[in-house]
């Protein structure tokens, strides 16, 4: 389809992939007498990646993408517009009608919506620039709302009110909210010493808080050691699937493929969590550090951190400390003095739950549609690009600044012996003090909320949802269960991505059910036939139930087995699994009456 | 190649070769199955070079491209020969076991130099340079070439020139290495093989050859001339001269297909008489004394065809033809009949069988194997043999166990049709991806890729001339004038014009094109004509039918 | 590569390594169902319907791509696989039209006793399945089960795209793509359940970079698209397809060699198809191999048989892109 763009849509391209070169691809304005050309398959291979985030340049400066626009964007990378049109109507923040200037996603999920998410909504409802939108990643500052600004950076209102929001639409601005530790100050935290206690834009602040000594240190063992400390940790990630990390290190490590990769998964859209953007936003050389020795150890010379666009102070925070530990040598050709570069660039989610999936992550860098693939092949051996690649969440990661100074053996002396170190919990919902809690692996659910200041409004658990959306929800009863790995596994239950949202007795739980099933159905990818549609029968099944007949639980069933059992990804297999907790524990039918 | 005349190699090798130079040949539109193939190799890491003059849609696939003057390919070979060998990268071994004539051959392209390569080619010399590196060091690399290469007034100088840089390189006898012409029709290959040459009888053996000639003779117990014939160009010279004088034209529209098709009717129209066998009343069926209603081979008949990777297949009658039609078979029997030297009405199989026991070549291709195969490659020799997926393997045997194949050295020559103050664009025509030949055929079915045949000229000449897309304009060449609208396309440098082909009726190209043909093949050279262009001051929408002018009386 | 011995419902098999499940399945006559995959497409394992059940895998795994290991245990019948399988169908059943797909479909359908009115009546045809955006739907009462229906684009000679039809398998943009024609004129654009197969902005194929190969159609295993031909007859209740012939020849226009399938009724070509097996093609044609047979049966005053009227149908827009027909002489 032939369609022009605008000089501001070409220079918002222009900006990011440079001025077009005469004999390169897609050039408008070709010399007059080409004989060569440069381009071809090759080359659209190469550039692919530069798709998602050449989208988001012209969203950004113009505020959605044009057929002109997603044009020109295809002659510079030498992608299809069937293919670029796709990828961009994949990711939600992306807009491909004309849309105001100014855009407000008002979080109206399971955290928000009972704080004043679905007011604001409510208030707001028929402006053509509100939306409604999953989880934040605010849950702590409830209700939060997501603002795109054309021409402007992004920027996140938490707290919110219908009158505010109608302010910042119409140009007002919104204020810094720095992230909130309610233990800050307890000498006992460890990856959450330094969030709130310095400056997270300053190098110097982060070196004398002992920043910068886990690179060192990783530098003198050299990275069979690292890897070798890793295992001796136990370490198991945190961003729900609890597989151990050295394991995967070392697979990357010891691959004769090459090049490797890392990926910093900071893609945190689990409903409920926000723990790696507290991290992000106040200790982001933290990330830096730990990106660089496992860039280092599991020998990779570039290492990509994503993450989800709705953390826009995150993501500049980020930036900022890539660049200034660049500037002092901890980051480009020769890594502390170490020899061997390593490289971070970060790229930006589109609005995608899915995009948090691993290898859904990886499709989304690749300038695709963030669609998961099949495994095995697991991204150890066949990862980004198709490369061997590491890819671990935020909180993970960081983890490794310890391991390095203290030792493997030291470290798994923490927690519980299949659980070890610290591990962050997000309470949010019907707490006193909700926020960012660190503890040792071991403590039980019960200990977090009154760490939390206890259960407010009717001051009785009606449930806690514990893991997130894709998690289950518990009754009192489990509040005397350790949170470790074993313990949640073996009453069938899950950490997950660390979630605790309390939800009191008087809660509305068939409605916060149902926006779950709307959350699954809204965020499945659409590739598979079982989550495509069993997310939307398990969401007709509720709406039904709500309409007022019984549920039918036999087909409940049938629909949450085979998203459990045939499903490609994590997405569809847990799909069901919060909504059936609920079912099971009654709630669905006693909140009814 | 080589005294065989066939693509070395099968579809099947470019999916896993490491360099590709796609050398005149708009593939991706003439024949998109063979680009399935193509890239398929590229997809698998294949370095696609495409050499054409336009930046077609096939060379928006490759890596590189180069865009170099028209009829200037040979100087574009000898200089990647000179800096192979200059580079040290010819495949001396090769050159010794295998091929004669290599001194006087280096020796010819010695003055070829990068700079003089890019002087006549108007390409940059280090990218001629990369190229020559990078084709010369592939483990496997293929040439694959269509029209723009043999539709020159020097066709067969183009070919060998890229024969020469396979000898020098060793890229040929090997899997995935060759030499690929892409055939244009169906049955281009399966003509050549069936003896539909001037020179040849079946199987590719020589008519002035007389234990050849015997075999023939014997089984037909007639003599079989001893001289060869005259091709196509010698044939309408011919009739200038009065030598010819009666025609029978099988599934052929010369009035249309050939170079100043305005000369070729007015040849056509002196003819005392002539027979045309179509499936349609064609320009050429309308001059006719005697038009034979023919059935369409490929669905009202039975018999076989060949196609560029040597493979004879089944075509089969699926229809029943219409009216008085009748396959070519039957018409040419029924002549036979009437002409009192009747042979019967063979089945198509049975004519094939005949075939088969007089050349080697096709001897093991029966119609049972053909159709369980799906086709199989020649040389087969007999019900034994899998058929041959690429030629010349025999060139890498120790000892050789044939004639040493011969470096051919090929002086350049530039077109013919010169430019010049008066005609300064260069001409060349074409093919579409919906569309074919002349038209007749594919002007059949709505293909809504169609558009009108257009003068096509590059964004810079449309502006010189004053021109927009759409206006009407009058293309001169020293021997005829068409009109017709303009198109501009980002894709042609300035200087260099497109026209296809297909749409004779309403643009007759050919009135512009000039007959001057390669004296070996007789292809004329549709590729490469001085033209001017004239913009009128009405637009395409007042137009009242053709205006064409040419030098003969239609 | 080695060859690997695995058990497939404890029938030992040997096979080449890298074969797949299917491969050791079908090697031992056990077919497994299959939508989405095809032997000359990439697999993309997006259908589910194959899946099977592998011995200490916590999920079933799709047996068209999941490479066989020695010492693998599949059950292909088992509780979990037939459940799997019954709800896959049932859930394509209940939002997209399948009255077209093949015999084999239909009958693994009733093996696996799927039910898809259990759902609820299915909703009515959508004319913005195309405008939906990713992250946001319409929440509906439940009464009814949600589908894809919606109207037929009918916009141009050659083809016809009924996306009711449609299953979202990917054949189309593989084929279309990467694994055979390199147009891309088409991908999968939206997200969950509306996501859809779509040029860019939903522009016509006409405005696209559709090269009307027809090669997407030719893997379309639903009927979904279809050549403007066989829907012109079927929409007149003329499409006869026991009997028709099917003849295998060869394409009359370059030399590359396509193999045609022809498609015959009533002495008319009403489509052409090419073998899937076959090495040249692989199943795919050009827009001349596929299309351009009409000049054989361009018969004027001798074109008399009930369906050529209909077939002439699909060429009444063809918007002047159809030179003057010239007779058969």
């Amino acid at each position: 389809m032939s369609a022009e763009a605008t000089t501001a849509e070409r220079s918002a391209v222009d900006a990011l992939l440079g001025p077009p070169t005469p004999s390169g691809d897609g050039e408008p304005s070709q010399p007059a007498d080409r004989r060569v050309a440069f381009g071809g398959y090759h080359r659209s291979v190469e550039s692919r990646h530069l798709l998602l985030p050449a989208l988001h340049a012209v969203n950004d400066s113009v505020g959605w993408v044009s057929a002109g626009a997603l044009n020109y964007i295809c002659e510079r990378l030498l992608v299809p517009p069937a293919e670029a049109y796709g990828v961009a109507g994949f990711y939600a923040l992306l807009s491909l009608e004309e849309r105001p200037a100014r855009v407000a996603h008002v979080c109206d999920d399971v955290a928000c919506r009972t704080m004043g998410g679905a007011e604001i909504l409510e208030g707001l409802e028929g402006r053509p620039d509100v939306h409604p939108s999953p989880c934040l990643g605010q849950c702590d500052q409830a209700p939060a709302v997501f603002f795109q600004r054309a021409g402007e950076e992004d920027t996140v209102l938490v707290g919110a009110t219908c009158d505010r929001v109608t302010e910042v639409l119409e140009g007002g601005s919104v204020g810094e909210v720095p992230p909130v530790v309610p233990q800050a100050g307890d000498p006992s935290l460890r990856l959450l010493r330094r969030i709130g206690a310095l400056d997270p834009t300053s190098l110097e602040d982060y070196r004398e808080s002992g920043g910068y000594q886990a690179l060192a240190r990783a530098v003198e063992m050299g990275p069979d050691r690292v890897i070798a400390e890793i295992k001796a940790s136990d370490l198991r990630g945190r961003g729900g699937a609890a597989f151990p990390m050295g394991i995967k290190w070392e697979a990357v490590a010891r691959s004769p493929a090459l090049p490797h990769y890392l990926i910093c998964n900071a893609d945190e859209s689990e409903p409920g969590t926000f723990k790696d953007r507290a991290i992000m936003e106040g200790d982001p050389f933290a990330v830096v550090e730990s990106m660089t020795i496992a860039g280092l150890a599991i020998g990779a010379e570039r290492g990509y951190l994503y993450i989800r666009a709705e953390y826009p102070l995150a993501q500049s925070r980020l930036q900022n400390a890539i660049d200034r530990s660049r500037a002092e040598g901890l980051l480009g050709a020769d890594v502390a003095g170490s020899g061997r570069t390593f490289e971070i660039e970060i790229r930006r989610g589109g609005g995608a739950y899915i995009c948090g999936e691993e290898t859904a992550l990886m499709e989304s860098i690749e300038g695709k549609r963030g669609e998961p693939r099949n495994k095995p092949p697991f991204p150890t051996q066949v990862g980004l690009f198709g490369r061997p690649t590491v890819i671990n969440n935020v909180e993970t990661l960081i983890n490794v600044l310890d391991i390095v100074l203290e030792g493997g053996a030291a470290f798994a002396e923490i927690g519980t012996r299949e659980s070890t170190g610290p591990k962050l919990f997000c309470l949010s919902g019907a707490v006193e003090r909700p926020g960012l809690y660190e503890v040792e692996f071991g403590r039980t659910l019960g200990e977090l909320i009154d760490l939390a200041g206890g259960v407010t409004g009717t001051g009785r658990i009606g449930a806690v949802m514990l893991g997130g959306a894709a998690g289950v929800f518990v009754r009192d009863d489990h509040l005397d269960m350790p949170l470790t790995f074993e313990d949640a596994r073996a009453r069938g239950a899950t950490l997950g991505s660390g979630v605790i949202l309390v939800f009191d007795d008087r809660t509305d739980f068939p409605d916060i059910t149902k926006r779950i099933a709307r959350f699954f159905r809204d965020e499945s990818c659409g590739q598979c036939v079982p989550c495509r549609v069993g997310t939307v029968r398990q969401e007709e099944l509720l709406a039904r139930h709500d309409g007022g007949e019984p549920l039918d639980e036999d087909l409940f069933e049938e629909v949450a087995q085979v998203m459990m059992d045939a499903s490609i990804c994590g997405l569809g297999h847990t799909a069901s699994t919060a909504i059936r907790s609920v079912i099971d524990l009654g709630l669905l039918e006693r909140s009814r009456g | 190649m080589f005294g065989v005349g066939g693509g070395t190699c099968s579809y099947e090798e470019i999916e896993t070769t490491d360099v590709i130079l796609l050398w005149g040949s708009n593939a991706r539109e003439a024949h998109p199955i063979f680009f399935h193939h193509l890239m398929k190799g590229v997809r698998n890491g294949a370095k696609l070079y495409a050499i054409d003059p336009r930046r077609t849609t096939s060379a928006m696939w490759a890596d590189v491209w180069l865009g170099l003057e028209v009829g200037s390919d040979i100087a574009l070979a000898n200089t990647l020969a000179r800096e192979i060998i200059a580079s040290g990268l010819h495949h001396e071994e090769f050159i010794r076991h295998s091929t004669e004539g290599f001194e006087a051959y280096a020796e010819s392209v010695e003055p070829w130099t990068l700079q003089r390569g890019a002087e006549i080619t108007g390409l940059p010399p280090e990218v001629i340079g990369r190229m020559a590196h990078d084709y010369a060091t592939a483990e496997q690399a293929q040439i694959c070439w269509t029209l723009g290469i043999t539709e020159h007034h020097n066709a067969t100088d183009n070919v060998l020139a890229l024969i020469d840089l396979a000898l020098l390189t060793g890229h040929v006898g090997r899997y995935g290495s060759g030499l690929v012409p892409i055939r244009g029709q169906n049955n281009v290959q399966g003509g050549g093989d069936m003896g539909a040459l001037p020179n040849r009888l079946p199987g590719f053996q020589e008519i002035e050859d007389p234990v050849s000639r015997g075999k023939f003779e014997a089984l037909w117990g007639r003599p079989v001339p001893d001289t060869a014939g005259k091709h196509l160009s010698l044939m309408l010279e011919a009739m200038e001269h009065g030598e010819i004088t009666a025609l029978y034209v099988i599934g052929e529209n010369p009035a249309q297909s050939e170079a100043r098709s305005d000369h070729a009717r007015h040849l056509l129209r002196g003819l005392e008489f002539m027979v045309v066998q179509d499936l349609f009343m064609t320009r050429t069926a309308e001059l006719a004394d005697v038009v034979f209603p023919a059935a369409a081979g490929w669905a009202e008949t039975d018999g076989t065809v060949t196609s560029s990777e040597r493979r004879v297949q089944r075509v089969r009658k699926a229809l029943d033809p219409p009216g008085e039609a009748r396959d070519d078979l039957h018409i040419i029997s029924a002549l036979a009949e009437r002409m009192g030297r009747g042979w019967g009405y063979p089945t198509a199989e049975e004519v094939w069988d005949e075939l088969r026991s007089l050349s080697p070549n096709h001897a093991g291709m029966s119609y049972r194997r053909l159709a369980e195969a799906g086709g199989l490659q020649w040389p087969c020799y007999d019900e034994d043999h899998p058929g041959t997926l690429f030629l010349h393997g025999e060139l890498w045997d120790d000892p050789l166990p044939r004639d040493p194949a011969p470096f051919f050295p090929t002086p350049w020559a530039p077109p013919v049709d010169e430019l010049s103050e008066e005609y300064p664009i260069r001409l060349t025509t074409g093919r579409r991806l919906d569309s074919y030949n002349t038209g007749v055929q594919s002007g059949g079915y709505s293909s809504p890729l169609r558009t009108a045949v257009a003068v096509e000229v590059a964004p810079a000449d449309g502006a010189a001339l004053g021109v927009a897309e759409g206006d009407l304009v009058r293309v001169v060449s020293r021997r005829g004038s068409v009109e017709a609208p303009v198109m501009v396309d980002r894709s042609l440098r300035p200087g260099l014009a497109f026209m296809a082909v297909h749409d004779p009726d309403e643009v007759d190209v050919n009135l512009l094109t000039i007959d001057a043909w390669d004296p070996k093949s007789g292809t004329a050279e549709f590729k490469a004509t001085a033209v001017r262009i004239e913009p009128l001051q009405e637009d395409v929408e007042q137009r009242s039918g053709v205006r064409s002018v040419a030098n003969y009386p239609a | 590569m080695a060859e690997v011995t695995l058990a497939v419902d404890g029938t030992a098999v040997t096979v080449p390594g890298g074969s797949t499940i299917l491969d050791a399945c079908r090697a031992l006559g056990n077919d497994q169902p299959t939508l989405c995959y095809l032997d000359n497409l990439t697999p993309v394992n997006v259908c589910r319907v194959c899946v099977v059940e592998v011995e200490g895998n916590r999920t079933l795994v799709p047996s068209c791509s999941r490479p066989a290991e020695e010492g693998m245990e599949v059950a292909t019948d088992s509780d979990r696989v037939r459940h799997s399988r019954k709800m896959v169908y049932e859930f394509l059943a209940s939002s997209v039209e399948l009255d077209l797909v093949d015999e084999e479909t239909v009958a693994w359908m009733d093996r696996y006793g799927c039910d898809p009115d259990r759902y609820g009546l299915p909703t009515d045809p959508s004319g913005d399945r195309d405008r939906r955006k990713a992250g946001h739907h319409r929440i509906g009462p439940g009464t009814e089960a949600e589908t894809v229906h919606q109207p037929v684009k009918v916009d141009n000679e050659l083809y016809v795209r009924d996306y009711s039809r449609c299953i979202l398998c990917y054949k189309c943009v593989e084929a279309c793509g990467e694994d055979a024609q390199n147009t891309f004129a088409i991908a999968v654009a939206g997200r969950g359940f509306d996501a859809r197969i779509s040029t860019e902005f939903d522009t016509g194929l006409t405005d696209s970079a559709c090269v009307f190969c027809g090669n997407c159609i030719g893997v379309c295993p639903t009927g979904a698209l279809m050549f403007r031909s066989e829907y012109e007859l079927r929409q007149a209740g003329m499409w006869e397809e026991d009997g028709q012939t099917v003849t295998r020849t060869i394409c009359s226009y370059c030399g590359v060699g396509c193999n045609l399938d022809l498609h015959v009724q009533d002495n008319r070509i009403v489509k052409v198809t090419s073998p899937m097996d076959h090495s040249v093609t692989s199943g795919h044609l050009c827009i001349k191999g596929r299309f351009g047979y009409e000049y054989v049966q361009e018969l004027g005053d001798l074109a008399v048989t009930p369906i050529d009227e209909i077939l002439r149908r699909a060429r009444i827009d063809d918007r002047g892109r159809r030179r003057p027909p010239k007779s058969r002489a």
